[in-house]
């Protein structure tokens, strides 16, 4: 049977009146990179704020690797990394000084020779020295992701890593963070606007609306099992189909 | 808790304070500029007034008492500031770092930096003033420890407030120190004050402090169960302003605060 890193089970969250999280489950196994996919305001990032422990749920419960995340938060974030194009590493520490700030914090064995791996792992050798927030978008999302991958996460979490770079360079992110999940067997959750990567890149997506999970498939055989032509063309008919309509 | 993440939260201060002249000044370039100021002022007082009464170790003291106070919240403050400024929350709180680490990292961070500031101090009041603090006797320790003690509580508090409001609200914490000082008795008796301000002073434990100096200073006597009130009463103002840090916490993370901080509010 497969390990599972994220079980998450009837997660709610609730702005005012508004849901941002309705009862979404779901389920993340080692080796796994699974799409969350959906319309700006769908409860994408509300929902890895909530695994991230920085927004804490109305109801419903999230395990990593079968650890309660709410009673076990330090133990499980131990385990679990993110990057995420809204979340800059502080931009007036070099790269350097960035990754052994978070590898003490994340209690990394053996820092030092990590920090070298991942420099070159991620091509930052040239820019050790140099302050995050100097360098181009690219370059900052190469050094997020060394962030992420310090302490060898078991559960990846990343919230569009590829906003904002040209092709090029995304294509070079996505090529990085597909060798890391294989070498390292770790369960990654992806959120995405960008169907070509999804498409590339996940064996299994989500479709939230609304706070809800709409739909779950093979992002290759999704669009044809709804009548459609690409997941992009299935993206725009979930995103603008009223949601009743599609849960009935 | 683990300490190698208190380290991780100095460390990022040190870092930031190594690259920085606009940083490191501050340390102690302010408060040489105050004890320079209140050493001439005292200085002058001390040849009109003649050989009658010594105003250094009075005026010049509790500059330097009060200059003390005021760099240890700050030392809080300002390390938390950074990570507001540098909008790290969500890559801080999204970690196994938990909120005893964080803050032990901002007092251990303002014991580093008030300590600088503090040597600064002493050094300049000594040499070119001759203030001696061995006219305070043993009672600086519990002097400095009461004013440490109630720093540290107030840049917690001061955090709490701009992790509450949002980082605009970072202007109603550096006036605290100037907001307190009138009630505390700094430069004058307790006794000068009306009675609703002395009962305000006997809740501030650095009022037992100046008190205390200045009875020693003037040859009068200073009772030691004064001292252990400013103490205690320090003590109690560290454990309220950690629960309220922690509450303030909690409701950034239930209410989405955190993970939307730029916004400054969830509404």
């Amino acid at each position: 049977m497969t390990e599972k890193v994220l079980s998450i089970s009837r997660l709610c969250k609730q702005y005012g009146e508004k849901s941002a999280v309705d009862s979404v489950s779901f389920e993340v196994c080692r080796n796994e990179i699974v799409g969350l996919l959906g319309p700006n305001g769908a409860g994408k990032t509300t929902t890895i704020n909530m695994i991230l422990g920085v927004l804490e749920p109305d109801s419903g419960s999230i395990l990593i690797e079968g650890l309660d995340a709410v009673t076990h938060r330090s133990e499980v974030l131990a385990h679990t990394n993110f990057t995420a194009a809204y979340a800059p590493l502080p931009g007036n520490l070099s790269v350097y000084q960035n990754l052994r700030f978070f590898g003490l914090i994340y209690g990394v064995k053996k820092l030092s020779s990590r920090i070298e791996e991942l420099l070159g792992q991620f091509n930052l050798r040239a820019f050790r020295n140099v302050k995050t927030g100097l360098l181009s978008s690219g370059e900052q999302a190469r050094a997020s992701l060394a962030k992420a991958m310090l302490n060898r996460p078991r559960l990846l979490l990343l919230d569009e890593p590829t906003a904002s770079l040209d092709p090029s360079a995304a294509s070079g992110i996505r090529e990085m963070i597909c060798a890391f999940a294989k070498m390292e067997s770790v369960g990654v959750l992806w959120t995405s606007h960008n169907m070509y990567e999804v498409e590339k890149v996940c064996g299994r997506v989500l479709f939230l609306s609304r706070g809800r999970i709409l739909l779950e498939g093979d992002p290759k055989t999704l669009p044809r099992e709804h009548g459609e032509k690409s997941l992009e063309d299935l993206f725009i008919t979930l995103a603008r189909e009223p949601l009743a309509q599609v849960t009935d | 808790m683990r300490f190698s993440r208190t380290a991780a939260i100095v460390l990022r201060q040190f870092y930031l304070l190594r690259g920085s002249m606009a940083r490191i000044l501050p340390l102690f370039a302010w408060v040489a500029v105050d004890i320079l100021l209140w050493g001439f002022i005292t200085k002058y007082l001390n040849s009109v007034a003649g050989a009658q009464f010594n105003f250094v170790p009075v005026l010049l003291g509790a500059v330097l008492l009060w200059d003390f106070f005021t760099r240890v919240m700050q030392g809080v403050t300002t390390a938390f500031l950074e990570d507001v400024w540098s909008r790290s929350f969500l890559n801080l709180f999204a970690t196994p770092l938990s909120i005893s680490e964080y803050v032990g990292g901002l007092v251990l961070t303002s014991i580093l930096t008030s300590t600088l500031g503090l040597v600064v101090m002493l050094v300049l009041a000594t040499t070119a003033f001759g203030l001696s603090f061995l006219s305070y006797g043993f009672m600086l320790v519990p002097f400095l420890l009461v004013l440490f003690l109630f720093g540290i509580a107030l840049g917690i508090a001061g955090a709490a407030i701009v992790l509450r409001m949002g980082p605009a609200s970072e202007w109603f914490i550096w006036p605290i120190p100037a907001m307190i000082s009138p009630f505390v008795g700094v430069f004058y008796p307790l006794t000068t004050l009306p009675q609703w301000m002395q009962y305000a002073a006997w809740i501030l434990p650095p009022s037992y402090v100046f008190e205390g100096m200045r009875a020693i200073v003037l040859g009068g006597e200073f009772s030691g169960t004064a001292l252990v009130w400013g103490i205690g009463l320090a003590v109690v103002y560290i454990l309220l302003s950690g629960w309220y840090f922690t509450r303030v916490y909690r409701y950034a993370v239930r209410s989405g605060l955190l993970a939307r901080y730029s916004a400054e509010s969830v509404s």
